[in-house]
Protein backbone atom coordinates (compact mmCIF):
# COMPACT_ATOMS: atom_id res chain seq x y z
CA UNK A 1 0.00 0.00 0.00
CA UNK A 2 1.51 3.30 -1.09
CA UNK A 3 1.67 5.88 1.64
CA UNK A 4 3.36 8.70 -0.21
CA UNK A 5 2.16 10.69 -3.16
CA UNK A 6 4.74 9.26 -5.51
CA UNK A 7 4.12 5.98 -7.27
CA UNK A 8 6.85 3.61 -6.25
CA UNK A 9 6.04 0.68 -8.44
CA UNK A 10 3.82 -0.23 -11.29
CA UNK A 11 0.70 -2.32 -10.82
CA UNK A 12 1.14 -6.06 -10.75
CA UNK A 13 -0.62 -6.42 -14.07
CA UNK A 14 2.17 -4.73 -16.00
CA UNK A 15 5.26 -6.77 -16.75
CA UNK A 16 8.98 -6.02 -16.58
CA UNK A 17 8.96 -5.25 -20.30
CA UNK A 18 6.47 -2.47 -19.69
CA UNK A 19 8.56 -1.07 -16.85
CA UNK A 20 11.71 -1.22 -18.95
CA UNK A 21 9.97 0.64 -21.73
CA UNK A 22 8.99 3.42 -19.34
CA UNK A 23 12.55 3.70 -18.02
CA UNK A 24 13.94 3.86 -21.57
CA UNK A 25 11.44 6.44 -22.78
CA UNK A 26 11.81 8.57 -19.69
CA UNK A 27 15.61 8.56 -20.09
CA UNK A 28 15.47 9.22 -23.82
CA UNK A 29 13.18 12.22 -23.44
CA UNK A 30 15.07 13.61 -20.47
CA UNK A 31 18.27 13.50 -22.51
CA UNK A 32 16.60 15.03 -25.58
CA UNK A 33 15.13 17.76 -23.45
CA UNK A 34 18.51 18.66 -21.96
CA UNK A 35 20.22 18.52 -25.34
CA UNK A 36 17.65 20.81 -26.89
CA UNK A 37 17.97 23.34 -24.08
CA UNK A 38 20.86 25.10 -25.76
CA UNK A 39 21.54 27.33 -22.79
CA UNK A 40 22.34 24.19 -20.86
CA UNK A 41 23.89 21.83 -23.38
CA UNK A 42 26.19 24.31 -25.09
CA UNK A 43 27.44 25.75 -21.81
CA UNK A 44 27.89 22.48 -20.00
CA UNK A 45 29.88 20.90 -22.84
CA UNK A 46 31.42 24.12 -24.04
CA UNK A 47 32.97 25.52 -20.87
CA UNK A 48 35.25 22.63 -19.97
CA UNK A 49 36.33 22.40 -23.61
CA UNK A 50 36.99 26.11 -23.75
CA UNK A 51 39.01 26.10 -20.54
CA UNK A 52 40.97 23.08 -21.61
CA UNK A 53 41.74 24.55 -25.00
CA UNK A 54 42.86 27.80 -23.37
CA UNK A 55 44.93 26.38 -20.53
CA UNK A 56 45.56 22.75 -21.29
CA UNK A 57 46.64 22.94 -24.90
CA UNK A 58 48.93 25.81 -24.08
CA UNK A 59 50.78 23.49 -21.74
CA UNK A 60 51.17 20.64 -24.15
CA UNK A 61 54.89 20.67 -23.84
CA UNK A 62 55.16 21.50 -20.16
CA UNK A 63 56.24 18.93 -17.67
CA UNK A 64 56.93 19.34 -13.98
CA UNK A 65 58.44 16.53 -12.02
CA UNK A 66 57.23 13.81 -14.36
CA UNK A 67 53.73 15.23 -14.65
CA UNK A 68 52.52 16.21 -18.10
CA UNK A 69 50.56 19.38 -17.43
CA UNK A 70 48.17 18.93 -20.32
CA UNK A 71 47.34 15.44 -19.13
CA UNK A 72 46.94 16.64 -15.54
CA UNK A 73 44.53 19.28 -16.74
CA UNK A 74 42.60 16.70 -18.74
CA UNK A 75 41.87 14.92 -15.48
CA UNK A 76 40.94 18.14 -13.74
CA UNK A 77 38.68 19.53 -16.42
CA UNK A 78 37.04 16.17 -17.02
CA UNK A 79 35.91 16.24 -13.41
CA UNK A 80 34.93 19.88 -13.65
CA UNK A 81 32.75 19.11 -16.68
CA UNK A 82 31.01 16.04 -15.37
CA UNK A 83 30.27 17.66 -12.01
CA UNK A 84 28.78 20.69 -13.75
CA UNK A 85 26.60 18.47 -15.93
CA UNK A 86 25.21 16.68 -12.87
CA UNK A 87 24.69 19.77 -10.70
CA UNK A 88 23.13 21.93 -13.37
CA UNK A 89 21.25 19.24 -15.20
CA UNK A 90 19.66 17.89 -12.09
CA UNK A 91 19.97 20.69 -9.54
CA UNK A 92 18.61 23.42 -11.74
CA UNK A 93 16.48 21.20 -13.99
CA UNK A 94 14.64 19.43 -11.21
CA UNK A 95 14.15 22.62 -9.22
CA UNK A 96 12.56 24.23 -12.26
CA UNK A 97 10.29 21.26 -12.88
CA UNK A 98 9.20 21.17 -9.26
CA UNK A 99 8.26 24.83 -9.41
CA UNK A 100 6.44 24.59 -12.72
CA UNK A 101 3.95 21.96 -11.66
CA UNK A 102 5.26 19.58 -14.30
CA UNK A 103 6.34 17.18 -11.61
CA UNK A 104 2.90 17.33 -10.01
CA UNK A 105 1.31 16.12 -13.23
CA UNK A 106 3.80 13.28 -13.49
CA UNK A 107 3.27 12.34 -9.85
CA UNK A 108 -0.46 12.13 -10.43
CA UNK A 109 0.23 9.77 -13.34
CA UNK A 110 1.20 6.10 -13.04
CA UNK A 111 4.82 6.96 -13.75
CA UNK A 112 7.00 5.31 -11.10
CA UNK A 113 9.25 7.83 -9.37
CA UNK A 114 12.22 5.54 -9.86
CA UNK A 115 11.88 5.94 -13.64
CA UNK A 116 12.06 9.70 -13.30
CA UNK A 117 15.07 9.66 -10.98
CA UNK A 118 16.85 7.06 -13.08
CA UNK A 119 16.27 9.14 -16.21
CA UNK A 120 17.76 12.22 -14.58
CA UNK A 121 20.77 10.31 -13.32
CA UNK A 122 21.33 8.49 -16.61
CA UNK A 123 21.18 11.79 -18.50
CA UNK A 124 23.76 13.29 -16.16
CA UNK A 125 25.98 10.25 -16.78
CA UNK A 126 25.45 10.58 -20.55
CA UNK A 127 26.48 14.22 -20.54
CA UNK A 128 29.46 13.40 -18.36
CA UNK A 129 30.61 10.74 -20.79
CA UNK A 130 30.17 13.09 -23.73
CA UNK A 131 32.20 15.82 -22.07
CA UNK A 132 35.02 13.53 -21.04
CA UNK A 133 35.17 11.85 -24.44
CA UNK A 134 35.39 15.18 -26.23
CA UNK A 135 38.05 16.42 -23.83
CA UNK A 136 40.07 13.25 -24.24
CA UNK A 137 39.87 13.54 -28.02
CA UNK A 138 41.05 17.13 -27.92
CA UNK A 139 43.83 16.27 -25.49
CA UNK A 140 45.13 13.45 -27.63
CA UNK A 141 44.75 15.34 -30.91
CA UNK A 142 46.01 18.77 -29.94
CA UNK A 143 47.43 18.52 -26.47
CA UNK A 144 50.09 16.00 -27.18
CA UNK A 145 48.67 13.83 -24.48
CA UNK A 146 49.29 10.12 -24.71
CA UNK A 147 46.34 8.16 -23.42
CA UNK A 148 46.14 4.40 -23.43
CA UNK A 149 42.87 2.62 -24.09
CA UNK A 150 42.85 1.27 -20.54
CA UNK A 151 43.29 4.76 -19.15
CA UNK A 152 40.42 6.04 -21.25
CA UNK A 153 38.13 3.24 -20.14
CA UNK A 154 39.02 3.88 -16.51
CA UNK A 155 38.33 7.57 -17.03
CA UNK A 156 34.89 6.81 -18.40
CA UNK A 157 34.23 4.50 -15.47
CA UNK A 158 35.19 7.16 -12.93
CA UNK A 159 33.04 9.60 -14.91
CA UNK A 160 30.01 7.40 -14.43
CA UNK A 161 30.66 7.04 -10.71
CA UNK A 162 31.26 10.76 -10.29
CA UNK A 163 28.11 11.64 -12.23
CA UNK A 164 26.02 9.48 -9.92
CA UNK A 165 27.63 11.00 -6.83
CA UNK A 166 27.01 14.56 -7.91
CA UNK A 167 23.60 13.73 -9.29
CA UNK A 168 22.64 12.93 -5.72
CA UNK A 169 23.98 16.32 -4.65
CA UNK A 170 21.94 17.92 -7.44
CA UNK A 171 18.87 16.13 -6.12
CA UNK A 172 19.38 17.55 -2.64
CA UNK A 173 19.95 21.05 -3.99
CA UNK A 174 16.77 20.87 -6.08
CA UNK A 175 14.80 19.98 -3.00
CA UNK A 176 16.09 22.73 -0.76
CA UNK A 177 16.84 25.60 -3.14
CA UNK A 178 14.03 27.75 -4.61
CA UNK A 179 13.85 27.38 -8.37
CA UNK A 180 14.66 30.92 -9.42
CA UNK A 181 17.74 31.00 -7.19
CA UNK A 182 18.93 27.57 -8.26
CA UNK A 183 21.36 28.63 -11.01
CA UNK A 184 22.99 31.24 -8.82
CA UNK A 185 23.34 29.01 -5.79
CA UNK A 186 24.66 26.08 -7.79
CA UNK A 187 27.31 28.38 -9.28
CA UNK A 188 28.24 29.69 -5.85
CA UNK A 189 28.83 26.16 -4.67
CA UNK A 190 30.27 24.61 -7.81
CA UNK A 191 32.90 27.17 -8.75
CA UNK A 192 34.65 27.64 -5.40
CA UNK A 193 34.41 23.92 -4.73
CA UNK A 194 36.10 23.17 -8.07
CA UNK A 195 38.82 25.70 -7.50
CA UNK A 196 39.58 24.60 -3.96
CA UNK A 197 39.80 20.98 -5.05
CA UNK A 198 42.55 21.75 -7.48
CA UNK A 199 40.53 21.09 -10.63
CA UNK A 200 41.96 24.15 -12.33
CA UNK A 201 45.23 24.68 -10.55
CA UNK A 202 46.91 21.85 -8.59
CA UNK A 203 46.48 22.53 -4.90
CA UNK A 204 50.15 22.53 -4.16
CA UNK A 205 50.40 25.84 -5.95
CA UNK A 206 47.85 27.36 -3.60
CA UNK A 207 48.56 28.94 -0.22
CA UNK A 208 48.66 26.42 2.61
CA UNK A 209 45.57 27.63 4.37
CA UNK A 210 43.52 27.12 1.18
CA UNK A 211 44.99 23.68 0.64
CA UNK A 212 43.41 22.49 3.87
CA UNK A 213 39.93 22.73 2.41
CA UNK A 214 40.56 20.16 -0.25
CA UNK A 215 40.22 16.86 1.65
CA UNK A 216 36.83 17.99 2.93
CA UNK A 217 35.48 18.41 -0.57
CA UNK A 218 33.99 15.53 -2.55
CA UNK A 219 35.23 17.13 -5.76
CA UNK A 220 38.79 16.76 -4.52
CA UNK A 221 38.34 13.06 -3.93
CA UNK A 222 36.79 12.55 -7.34
CA UNK A 223 39.63 14.37 -9.04
CA UNK A 224 42.18 12.30 -7.13
CA UNK A 225 40.48 9.12 -8.34
CA UNK A 226 40.73 10.45 -11.87
CA UNK A 227 44.36 11.51 -11.52
CA UNK A 228 45.35 8.21 -9.97
CA UNK A 229 44.64 6.61 -13.33
CA UNK A 230 47.56 8.57 -14.76
CA UNK A 231 49.66 8.06 -11.68
CA UNK A 232 49.36 11.74 -10.73
CA UNK A 233 47.39 11.24 -7.54
CA UNK A 234 48.24 12.28 -3.98
CA UNK A 235 49.49 10.09 -1.17
CA UNK A 236 46.08 9.14 0.18
CA UNK A 237 44.97 5.61 -0.60
CA UNK A 238 42.46 4.96 -3.33
CA UNK A 239 40.04 3.29 -0.94
CA UNK A 240 40.04 6.39 1.27
CA UNK A 241 38.96 8.45 -1.75
CA UNK A 242 36.31 5.93 -2.75
CA UNK A 243 34.94 5.72 0.77
CA UNK A 244 34.64 9.48 1.03
CA UNK A 245 32.87 9.71 -2.31
CA UNK A 246 30.48 6.88 -1.50
CA UNK A 247 29.82 8.29 1.96
CA UNK A 248 29.10 11.66 0.43
CA UNK A 249 26.65 10.12 -2.04
CA UNK A 250 24.83 8.26 0.70
CA UNK A 251 24.67 11.41 2.80
CA UNK A 252 23.16 13.37 -0.08
CA UNK A 253 20.63 10.64 -0.79
CA UNK A 254 19.73 10.30 2.87
CA UNK A 255 19.16 14.02 3.33
CA UNK A 256 17.13 14.16 0.12
CA UNK A 257 14.94 11.35 1.37
CA UNK A 258 14.34 13.10 4.69
CA UNK A 259 13.54 16.44 3.11
CA UNK A 260 11.28 14.88 0.53
CA UNK A 261 9.31 13.05 3.19
CA UNK A 262 8.98 16.17 5.29
CA UNK A 263 7.61 18.01 2.24
CA UNK A 264 5.21 15.14 1.58
CA UNK A 265 3.80 15.31 5.07
CA UNK A 266 3.11 18.97 4.75
CA UNK A 267 1.42 18.52 1.37
CA UNK B 1 -2.03 -21.28 -33.00
CA UNK B 2 -3.81 -23.71 -30.68
CA UNK B 3 -7.34 -22.74 -29.74
CA UNK B 4 -6.64 -23.06 -26.04
CA UNK B 5 -4.02 -20.32 -26.15
CA UNK B 6 -6.42 -17.97 -27.89
CA UNK B 7 -9.13 -18.79 -25.38
CA UNK B 8 -6.80 -18.03 -22.48
CA UNK B 9 -5.82 -14.66 -23.85
CA UNK B 10 -9.39 -13.51 -24.22
CA UNK B 11 -10.34 -14.21 -20.61
CA UNK B 12 -11.06 -10.99 -18.72
CA UNK B 13 -8.39 -9.94 -16.30
CA UNK B 14 -9.32 -10.79 -12.74
CA UNK B 15 -7.14 -8.02 -11.36
CA UNK B 16 -9.46 -5.14 -12.18
CA UNK B 17 -12.74 -5.33 -10.26
CA UNK B 18 -15.73 -4.25 -12.31
CA UNK B 19 -17.50 -1.20 -10.99
CA UNK B 20 -21.23 -1.72 -10.63
CA UNK B 21 -23.31 0.98 -12.27
CA UNK B 22 -24.51 2.38 -8.97
CA UNK B 23 -21.24 2.27 -7.08
CA UNK B 24 -19.46 5.60 -6.95
CA UNK B 25 -16.26 5.94 -8.91
CA UNK B 26 -14.66 8.26 -6.40
CA UNK B 27 -15.62 9.43 -2.94
CA UNK B 28 -14.45 11.92 -0.39
CA UNK B 29 -15.92 11.09 3.00
CA UNK B 30 -15.88 13.73 5.69
CA UNK B 31 -12.52 15.11 4.62
CA UNK B 32 -10.78 17.66 6.77
CA UNK B 33 -7.51 19.15 5.55
CA UNK B 34 -5.47 21.59 7.56
CA UNK B 35 -2.37 23.47 6.48
CA UNK B 36 -1.02 24.70 9.78
CA UNK B 37 -3.72 26.97 11.14
CA UNK B 38 -5.69 27.22 7.90
CA UNK B 39 -8.56 24.83 7.39
CA UNK B 40 -8.82 24.19 3.67
CA UNK B 41 -11.47 21.47 3.79
CA UNK B 42 -13.92 21.15 6.65
CA UNK B 43 -15.89 17.92 6.67
CA UNK B 44 -16.27 17.75 2.90
CA UNK B 45 -18.06 14.79 1.38
CA UNK B 46 -18.78 14.13 -2.25
CA UNK B 47 -19.22 11.19 -4.60
CA UNK B 48 -18.73 10.81 -8.33
CA UNK B 49 -20.90 8.32 -10.16
CA UNK B 50 -19.84 6.49 -13.30
CA UNK B 51 -20.33 8.27 -16.59
CA UNK B 52 -21.32 11.65 -15.24
CA UNK B 53 -19.77 15.07 -15.73
CA UNK B 54 -19.59 16.87 -12.41
CA UNK B 55 -18.70 20.54 -12.12
CA UNK B 56 -17.11 21.65 -8.88
CA UNK B 57 -17.87 25.32 -8.31
CA UNK B 58 -16.77 27.65 -5.62
CA UNK B 59 -15.12 30.99 -5.03
CA UNK B 60 -11.34 31.25 -4.84
CA UNK B 61 -10.03 29.60 -1.73
CA UNK B 62 -13.10 27.40 -1.35
CA UNK B 63 -11.03 24.23 -1.43
CA UNK B 64 -11.63 22.96 -4.96
CA UNK B 65 -7.98 22.40 -5.81
CA UNK B 66 -7.33 20.80 -2.42
CA UNK B 67 -10.21 18.37 -2.93
CA UNK B 68 -8.88 17.43 -6.37
CA UNK B 69 -5.35 16.96 -5.04
CA UNK B 70 -6.67 14.52 -2.46
CA UNK B 71 -8.55 12.59 -5.13
CA UNK B 72 -5.41 12.52 -7.26
CA UNK B 73 -3.38 11.22 -4.36
CA UNK B 74 -1.10 14.25 -4.36
CA UNK B 75 -2.15 15.21 -0.88
CA UNK B 76 -3.32 13.30 2.16
CA UNK B 77 -6.32 14.44 4.22
CA UNK B 78 -5.82 15.36 7.86
CA UNK B 79 -8.87 13.22 8.60
CA UNK B 80 -11.48 11.44 6.54
CA UNK B 81 -11.13 9.01 3.66
CA UNK B 82 -10.66 9.59 -0.03
CA UNK B 83 -11.23 6.66 -2.33
CA UNK B 84 -10.97 6.23 -6.07
CA UNK B 85 -12.32 3.03 -7.65
CA UNK B 86 -12.74 1.70 -4.16
CA UNK B 87 -9.03 1.97 -3.43
CA UNK B 88 -6.36 4.33 -2.18
CA UNK B 89 -5.87 7.11 -4.75
CA UNK B 90 -2.13 6.75 -4.26
CA UNK B 91 -1.89 3.18 -5.46
CA UNK B 92 -0.32 2.59 -8.83
CA UNK B 93 -3.27 0.52 -10.06
CA UNK B 94 -5.69 3.35 -9.32
CA UNK B 95 -3.49 5.82 -11.16
CA UNK B 96 -3.62 3.79 -14.34
CA UNK B 97 -7.34 4.52 -14.50
CA UNK B 98 -7.09 8.24 -13.79
CA UNK B 99 -6.05 11.18 -15.97
CA UNK B 100 -5.66 14.82 -15.03
CA UNK B 101 -5.31 18.28 -16.52
CA UNK B 102 -3.98 20.65 -13.88
CA UNK B 103 -4.03 24.39 -14.26
CA UNK B 104 -0.59 25.41 -13.13
CA UNK B 105 1.23 23.04 -15.41
CA UNK B 106 4.04 24.41 -17.49
CA UNK B 107 5.29 21.26 -19.06
CA UNK B 108 8.65 20.92 -20.71
CA UNK B 109 8.90 23.33 -23.60
CA UNK B 110 11.69 21.39 -25.22
CA UNK B 111 9.73 18.30 -26.11
CA UNK B 112 7.47 17.96 -29.11
CA UNK B 113 3.75 17.33 -28.73
CA UNK B 114 4.03 13.77 -29.99
CA UNK B 115 6.95 13.13 -27.65
CA UNK B 116 4.93 14.28 -24.64
CA UNK B 117 2.12 12.00 -25.77
CA UNK B 118 4.49 9.10 -26.35
CA UNK B 119 5.89 9.43 -22.85
CA UNK B 120 2.54 9.73 -21.09
CA UNK B 121 0.99 6.94 -23.11
CA UNK B 122 3.78 4.63 -21.99
CA UNK B 123 2.70 4.94 -18.36
CA UNK B 124 -0.68 3.35 -19.00
CA UNK B 125 -1.39 -0.31 -19.77
CA UNK B 126 -3.97 0.30 -22.51
CA UNK B 127 -3.57 3.79 -23.94
CA UNK B 128 -5.51 5.15 -26.88
CA UNK B 129 -3.85 5.04 -30.28
CA UNK B 130 -1.93 8.11 -31.36
CA UNK B 131 -4.30 8.68 -34.28
CA UNK B 132 -7.30 8.58 -31.95
CA UNK B 133 -5.73 11.07 -29.54
CA UNK B 134 -4.88 13.45 -32.36
CA UNK B 135 -8.41 13.21 -33.64
CA UNK B 136 -10.15 13.83 -30.33
CA UNK B 137 -7.89 16.64 -29.16
CA UNK B 138 -7.52 18.10 -32.65
CA UNK B 139 -3.76 18.03 -32.65
CA UNK B 140 -3.39 17.65 -36.42
CA UNK B 141 -0.62 19.81 -37.74
CA UNK B 142 1.05 20.50 -34.42
CA UNK B 143 2.33 17.04 -33.51
CA UNK B 144 5.91 17.89 -34.38
CA UNK B 145 6.04 21.30 -32.79
CA UNK B 146 7.93 21.93 -29.59
CA UNK B 147 5.56 22.62 -26.75
CA UNK B 148 7.15 26.02 -26.23
CA UNK B 149 6.21 27.04 -29.76
CA UNK B 150 2.49 26.41 -29.37
CA UNK B 151 -0.18 29.04 -28.91
CA UNK B 152 -2.22 29.14 -25.71
CA UNK B 153 -5.09 27.20 -27.18
CA UNK B 154 -2.80 24.57 -28.66
CA UNK B 155 -1.09 24.13 -25.30
CA UNK B 156 -4.44 23.59 -23.60
CA UNK B 157 -5.38 20.99 -26.20
CA UNK B 158 -2.10 19.19 -25.65
CA UNK B 159 -2.54 19.20 -21.88
CA UNK B 160 -6.06 17.91 -22.40
CA UNK B 161 -4.70 15.15 -24.62
CA UNK B 162 -2.29 14.13 -21.85
CA UNK B 163 -5.27 13.83 -19.52
CA UNK B 164 -7.09 11.26 -21.62
CA UNK B 165 -4.30 9.64 -23.65
CA UNK B 166 -4.11 6.70 -21.28
CA UNK B 167 -7.81 5.96 -21.77
CA UNK B 168 -8.60 6.47 -18.09
CA UNK B 169 -12.02 5.92 -16.58
CA UNK B 170 -11.87 9.05 -14.45
CA UNK B 171 -10.60 12.42 -15.65
CA UNK B 172 -9.95 15.56 -13.62
CA UNK B 173 -10.01 18.86 -15.47
CA UNK B 174 -8.92 21.84 -13.41
CA UNK B 175 -10.08 24.99 -15.22
CA UNK B 176 -9.65 23.46 -18.67
CA UNK B 177 -10.72 26.44 -20.77
CA UNK B 178 -8.92 29.26 -19.02
CA UNK B 179 -7.64 31.77 -21.54
CA UNK B 180 -9.25 30.15 -24.55
CA UNK B 181 -11.29 32.03 -27.12
CA UNK B 182 -14.93 31.16 -27.67
CA UNK B 183 -14.26 28.82 -30.58
CA UNK B 184 -11.60 26.83 -28.75
CA UNK B 185 -13.74 26.68 -25.63
CA UNK B 186 -16.73 25.31 -27.51
CA UNK B 187 -14.48 22.80 -29.27
CA UNK B 188 -13.09 21.59 -25.94
CA UNK B 189 -16.62 21.23 -24.58
CA UNK B 190 -17.43 19.00 -27.55
CA UNK B 191 -14.38 16.89 -26.77
CA UNK B 192 -15.37 16.62 -23.11
CA UNK B 193 -18.90 15.56 -24.07
CA UNK B 194 -17.42 12.98 -26.43
CA UNK B 195 -15.34 11.44 -23.64
CA UNK B 196 -18.30 11.43 -21.31
CA UNK B 197 -20.42 9.69 -23.92
CA UNK B 198 -17.88 6.89 -23.87
CA UNK B 199 -18.68 6.26 -20.23
CA UNK B 200 -15.86 8.17 -18.61
CA UNK B 201 -16.46 10.09 -15.42
CA UNK B 202 -15.27 13.68 -15.50
CA UNK B 203 -14.80 16.12 -12.64
CA UNK B 204 -14.15 19.65 -13.74
CA UNK B 205 -13.60 22.86 -11.85
CA UNK B 206 -14.33 26.14 -13.52
CA UNK B 207 -15.06 29.78 -12.92
CA UNK B 208 -17.10 29.99 -16.11
CA UNK B 209 -20.61 29.26 -14.89
CA UNK B 210 -21.81 28.97 -18.45
CA UNK B 211 -19.40 26.08 -18.81
CA UNK B 212 -20.80 24.30 -15.76
CA UNK B 213 -24.33 24.99 -16.91
CA UNK B 214 -23.65 23.67 -20.38
CA UNK B 215 -21.53 20.61 -19.64
CA UNK B 216 -22.35 19.27 -16.22
CA UNK B 217 -24.88 16.61 -15.34
CA UNK B 218 -24.42 17.63 -11.75
CA UNK B 219 -23.00 20.65 -9.97
CA UNK B 220 -21.41 20.66 -6.53
CA UNK B 221 -20.98 24.10 -4.98
CA UNK B 222 -18.39 24.37 -2.24
CA UNK B 223 -17.39 27.28 -0.08
CA UNK B 224 -15.00 27.52 2.87
CA UNK B 225 -14.20 23.83 2.59
CA UNK B 226 -17.73 22.42 2.72
CA UNK B 227 -20.37 21.45 0.20
CA UNK B 228 -23.14 24.02 0.32
CA UNK B 229 -25.26 22.82 -2.56
CA UNK B 230 -25.50 19.90 -4.91
CA UNK B 231 -27.79 19.11 -7.80
CA UNK B 232 -28.41 19.35 -11.52
CA UNK B 233 -27.89 22.81 -13.05
CA UNK B 234 -31.64 23.26 -13.22
CA UNK B 235 -32.07 22.37 -9.56
CA UNK B 236 -29.34 24.75 -8.48
CA UNK B 237 -30.85 27.56 -10.49
CA UNK B 238 -34.30 26.88 -9.14
CA UNK B 239 -32.98 26.88 -5.59
CA UNK B 240 -32.08 30.55 -5.83
CA UNK B 241 -35.67 31.64 -5.89
CA UNK B 242 -37.53 30.61 -8.98
CA UNK B 243 -38.10 31.74 -12.51
CA UNK B 244 -38.84 35.16 -13.86
CA UNK B 245 -42.05 35.92 -15.76
CA UNK B 246 -42.11 39.15 -17.69
CA UNK B 247 -45.13 40.38 -19.64
CA UNK B 248 -47.48 43.22 -20.32
CA UNK B 249 -50.71 42.75 -18.43
CA UNK B 250 -53.50 44.73 -16.94
CA UNK B 251 -53.59 42.51 -13.85
CA UNK B 252 -52.90 44.47 -10.71
CA UNK B 253 -49.82 44.06 -8.58
CA UNK B 254 -51.89 43.11 -5.56
CA UNK B 255 -53.62 40.33 -7.43
CA UNK B 256 -50.36 38.96 -8.81
CA UNK B 257 -48.88 38.84 -5.31
CA UNK B 258 -51.66 36.54 -4.19
CA UNK B 259 -50.92 33.90 -6.82
CA UNK B 260 -49.34 30.70 -5.43
CA UNK B 261 -45.52 30.54 -5.17
CA UNK B 262 -45.01 34.17 -6.22
CA UNK B 263 -42.08 35.71 -4.34
CA UNK B 264 -41.91 39.16 -5.89
CA UNK B 265 -43.83 41.45 -8.24
CA UNK B 266 -42.07 44.42 -9.78
CA UNK B 267 -44.13 46.60 -12.09
CA UNK B 268 -42.36 49.01 -14.44
CA UNK B 269 -43.73 51.38 -17.04
CA UNK B 270 -43.66 48.86 -19.86
CA UNK B 271 -44.17 45.53 -18.16
CA UNK B 272 -44.39 43.66 -14.92
CA UNK B 273 -41.79 41.23 -13.65
CA UNK B 274 -43.04 38.39 -11.48
CA UNK B 275 -40.71 35.93 -9.77
CA UNK B 276 -42.28 32.61 -8.88
CA UNK B 277 -40.95 29.14 -8.18
CA UNK B 278 -43.88 27.42 -9.86
CA UNK B 279 -43.90 29.48 -13.04
CA UNK B 280 -46.32 27.27 -14.98
CA UNK B 281 -49.17 27.64 -12.49
CA UNK B 282 -48.72 31.39 -12.31
CA UNK B 283 -48.60 31.81 -16.09
CA UNK B 284 -51.65 29.58 -16.52
CA UNK B 285 -53.56 31.69 -14.00
CA UNK B 286 -52.44 34.97 -15.59
CA UNK B 287 -53.41 33.84 -19.10
CA UNK B 288 -56.81 32.76 -17.81
CA UNK B 289 -57.46 36.07 -16.10
CA UNK B 290 -56.09 38.42 -18.74
CA UNK B 291 -56.74 37.77 -22.42
CA UNK B 292 -54.80 40.89 -23.38
CA UNK B 293 -51.59 39.61 -21.84
CA UNK B 294 -48.68 40.06 -24.28
CA UNK B 295 -44.89 39.93 -24.63
CA UNK B 296 -44.74 36.92 -22.35
CA UNK B 297 -41.21 35.83 -21.40
CA UNK B 298 -40.28 33.14 -18.89
CA UNK B 299 -36.63 32.88 -17.99
CA UNK B 300 -34.68 30.71 -15.62
CA UNK B 301 -32.40 32.56 -13.27
CA UNK B 302 -28.83 32.72 -14.39
CA UNK B 303 -26.60 30.19 -12.74
CA UNK B 304 -24.47 33.14 -11.71
CA UNK B 305 -27.25 34.56 -9.59
CA UNK B 306 -27.90 31.21 -7.98
CA UNK B 307 -24.22 30.74 -7.34
CA UNK B 308 -23.78 34.18 -5.83
CA UNK B 309 -26.85 33.71 -3.68
CA UNK B 310 -25.56 30.40 -2.41
CA UNK B 311 -22.03 31.55 -1.66
CA UNK B 312 -23.07 34.80 -0.05
CA UNK B 313 -25.52 33.00 2.15
CA UNK B 314 -22.95 30.56 3.56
Amino acid sequence: MATSAITHSLPASSGPAHTLRIFCKETKYEFLKLMRTRSFSLAIIGFPIMFYVLFGIANRNSYTGGVHIAKYMLGGYACFGLIGAALFGIGVGLAGELAAGWLELKRASPMPASAYLFAKCASAVAFGLIIVSVLATIAVSFGGVSLTAVELIKMLGITMAGSVAFASMGLLLALIVPANAATGIVNLIYLPMSFLSGLWVPIRFMPHWLQNFAPALPTYHLSQLMLHIFGYGDSMSLSAHWNTLIGFTLLMLGLSWLIFHRKEQKA
Amino acid sequence: MPLSVVAFETEPSAATPAIEPTQPVATLTNITKRFGATVALDGLSLALRPGEIVALLGPNGAGKSTAIKILLGLSAPTSGIGQVFGANPRSATTRTRVGAMLQTTRISEMLRVREHLDLFRSYYPCPLTVAEIHRIAQLHGIEDRLFGQLSGGQKQRTLFALAFCGNPDLIFLDEPTVGLDIESRRALWQQIRFLSAQGKTILLTTHYLEEADSLAHRIIVINKGRVISEGTPAEIKRSSGGRTIRCQTRLSREFLSTLPSVTSVVPTETCVTVVASDAETVVREMLLRDETLSDLEVTSPALEDAFLALTQRS
